[in-house]
């Protein structure tokens, strides 16, 4: 016989089932009863400062650990303040769990205090989402959204419960019965005849670039991924999300492609004569102008979502399903290849690369954002988890920080959501506390959600923080500068001093305007027992290069304008 | 490409798409086709004969492809059972409209001719008026509104438009996609835990 219990109780029972042994939150009127039965339950709550910060922790939890996050809220304005988080989530398909109070049932439609209709909001950026009225409906709905956020490609499902729901009683016993959803498949496969089809493209083709994406670590699909690679001799092109599926040092890894890529990158996509996208979605910062877009290149797409095979580029071949079991059924049908002539075309282009540029400046005592991300991942050996924020930094990461192996880059990539770096390192630092975690970001990005200082002090999460700080908001800047004739409306930032700032928040923190500092501050920082920040003070107007305008093609590159710097690579 | 074969370019996509009876299904749906700026020509809604089944009829307008991104997004709702596009199958396709006409008593004659022609019954009649009711396809509708027009159309309101292919095969509520399978041993939606 099975005891009645609270709605509340049956929440925290369900989760700890789930395997959650962390929450990030801010409690609130509609939410207590939730929080007041929390105690007792081997759950940890993290308390944000401000709701979407709580949002993006549990976001960089679940990326971290590959596991289900979970934010919890309040309704009205505790529930409004998780939107963005839940849309980051929605874009970089992320498994998070968002639970929010709501008004008693009886009141809803009412614009009773602090109602709103959250499951109306949160429509088109969930995958799912409930309204739950009924104590009894509170764990059978949280199986399901635990199921559904984790399963086939990821994404962010929203339960909001009304207070009497948590209040009132029923009896469940989280894992008795089957979560069955009858109109739910997250399990697809490909017709068997367009293996074959894939196959036999890929073993015609001489040209071939294969595309990464973020699938690919979800899949668990990075070993076979380096054997197919292997096999085909197929050149491996990533996206912002991708990084770390093969490591930065494998010969057929070209790096990064899209709007700034290497152009060696963008070149070898451009005259492909197949392409193999796995994982991927063909974002427009991937592709450039669609118009001009790889034309002369035959296409295959795999993904798990049907709905993204067609969306934006027309393919030959579409396969639908799980990255890792697609590659080990290709790798298996593919023909051992050998491409020299490709590969050697492809290190052709790699000659007149600028990307790397910046690093065989004389260093004249100016600090380059490059110079500290590059230093400092010579002074990490490359095996710090690097959670960024959104801006120039993000795209400097993605160039100087090598990734050799996977999962230690969080980065908020469809959204580009500037303040989620801070709290998605809290989040990820707590997913895997034995790992050392750095956040890169900007001075804009930081005082959006800056506030999340003290929940590193008060929670005792030990990240390091290295702030580069060039006053303005320096990708809009760049925009500025390139295309609305430097007209540098709204972009400079009167910041405030941040040593101060963070010292106030009771972190450690310094300033760094020399590049002859930065490993020093680095070491520094590993040293320090609790959170820390570092300004680093850049040069204030610098650019990412090389960029690929919006309507351009992929090749068609803007490249760093001083000619001292148009060298190839120099201590890479 | 990815159109299977089917012919390309019609202005007009039939999807037949069976829901889960629950609230906010329609919402869903409705929001799904906004979000992805899919026009949506008519919708209609109604009760299968299975208990918690629902059945819509969606016209929209675009090409092959369009129906087939719809297709695909209208499978990444939880709540959407089937989806099927009958716009090239051998389909039974109906639109139910009420028109109220004026007519006084001498004009009868000629607006139930009208009706006749049309095979549209008067299901009502008062001094100054009548109300038609006609079912068919869109255009034998919109021909009977052509020619009642000059008599004066007080008001009409139409169903949209229902559809339902032809033959004895019974509809399945099963899962039907273009690019993929379902595979043999498959959870059927179930939690593999």
């Amino acid at each position: 016989m099975t005891m009645e219990r609270k709605g509340a109780e049956i929440l925290w029972e369900t989760l700890v089932h789930e395997g959650v042994d962390v929450v990030f939150g801010y409690p609130g009127g509609a939410i207590l009863p939730a929080y007041d039965a929390l105690q007792g339950f081997p759950i940890r709550h993290v308390l944000a400062r401000h709701e979407q910060g709580a949002a993006h922790m549990a976001d960089g939890y679940a990326r971290a650990s590959g596991r289900v996050g979970v934010a919890i809220a309040t309704s009205g304005p505790g529930a409004t303040n998780l939107v963005t988080g839940i849309a980051n989530a929605m874009l970089d398909s992320s498994p998070v769990v968002f639970i929010t109070g709501q008004v008693p049932s009886w009141l809803i439609g009412r614009d009773a205090f602090q109602e709103v209709d959250m499951t109306g909001i949160t429509l088109p950026i969930t995958k799912h989402n409930y309204l739950v009225t009924r104590s009894a409906d509170i764990g059978p709905t949280l199986e399901q959204a635990f199921y559904i956020a984790r399963s086939g490609r990821p994404g962010p499902v929203v339960v909001d419960i009304t207070k009497d729901a948590l209040q009132q009683g029923a009896t469940f016993v989280p894992g008795a019965r089957p979560v069955r959803l009858p109109g739910y498949r997250p399990d697809l496969r490909a017709l068997p005849e367009e293996y074959e089809h894939a196959a036999s493209l890929i073993d015609q083709a001489r040209r071939p670039v294969l595309l990464a994406g973020q699938g690919v670590l979800q899949s668990g699909a990075t070993a076979a991924l380096l054997q197919f690679a292997e096999k085909a001799q197929v050149p491996v092109a990533l996206t912002l999300l991708g990084l770390g599926t093969l490591p930065a040092s494998h010969a057929l890894n070209l790096g990064l492609l899209g709007m700034h890529g290497e152009a060696w990158v963008n070149k070898a996509v451009q005259e492909a004569d197949l392409l193999v996208a796995l994982g991927m979605r063909f974002d427009d910062r991937v592709t450039g102008t669609l118009a001009t877009f790889a034309r002369g290149a035959r296409k295959i797409h795999v993904d798990i979502d049907p709905s993204e095979i067609d969306k934006n580029v027309a393919v030959d071949v579409g396969i639908v399903g799980d990255a890792r079991e697609t590659l080990e059924r290709l790798t298996a049908r593919v023909r051992p290849a050998r491409r020299d002539a490709w590969l050697a075309r492809i290190t052709e282009l790699k000659g007149d690369s600028a990307v790397r540029d910046i690093q065989t400046l004389p260093d004249d005592g100016r600090l380059f954002a490059a110079h500290v991300i590059h230093d400092l991942w010579k002074a990490t050996a490359g095996d710090a988890l690097v959670v960024t924020d959104v801006g120039q930094h993000q795209m400097w990461v993605a160039q100087y920080y090598r990734q050799e192996t996977p999962h230690r880059l969080i980065t908020s990539a469809g959204l580009g959501t500037m303040g989620f770096g801070i709290p998605a390192a809290i989040g990820a630092k707590l997913a895997r506390p034995d790992e050392e975690v750095w956040v890169v970001v900007g001075d804009g990005g930081f005082q959006m959600t800056a506030a999340e200082l003290t929940t590193c002090a008060q929670e005792g999460v030990k990240i390091n923080v290295a702030l580069i700080n060039n006053g303005y908001l320096g990708m809009v800047r760049q925009w500025q500068e390139f295309f609305y004739q430097k007209r540098y409306a709204a972009t400079p930032l009167r910041n405030p001093d941040f040593v101060k700032l963070a010292d106030a928040h009771g972190l450690a923190s310094w300033r760094v305007e020399e590049r002859a500092d930065v490993t020093t501050a680095v070491q520094r920082a590993r040293r320090e027992p609790g959170a820390c920040v570092i300004d680093f003070r850049v040069v204030q107007e610098d650019s990412v290069y090389p960029m690929v305008p919006t309507g351009a093609a992929l090749d068609e590159m803007i490249r760093r304008p001083s000619a001292i710097v148009e060298t190839a690579e120099s201590e890479w | 490409m990815g159109t299977n074969g089917r012919k390309l370019a019609t202005r007009l996509q039939t999807l037949v798409v069976y829901v889960e009876d629950l609230p906010g299904v329609l919402t869903r749906v409705a929001s799904l086709f906004r979000r992805r700026a899919f026009n949506i020509a008519s919708l209609t809604v109604g009760h299968t004969d299975q208990p918690g089944v629902s059945r819509m009829t969606i016209v929209m307008e675009g090409d092959d492809a369009d129906g087939l991104r719809c297709e695909a997004n209208l499978y990444r709702l939880v709540n959407v059972l089937r989806v099927e596009n009958v716009t090239y199958e051998a389909a039974l396709v109906r639109d139910l409209a009420l028109v109220k006409v004026r007519c006084p008593a001498l004009r009868r004659p000629e607006v139930l001719q009208v009706c006749e022609v049309f095979r549209a019954r008067v299901v009502d009649l008062s001094l100054e008026a009548v109300v038609v009711e006609i079912t068919g396809v869109e255009e034998k509708i919109d021909g009977l509104l052509d020619v009642l027009r000059p008599f004066g159309i007080i008001e009409m309101v139409r169903t949209g438009v229902v559809a339902m292919t032809r033959g004895s095969e019974a509809p399945s509520i099963d899962p039907h996609f273009v690019h993929a399978v379902v595979p043999e041993h498959s959870m059927e939606g179930e939690d593999p835990r």
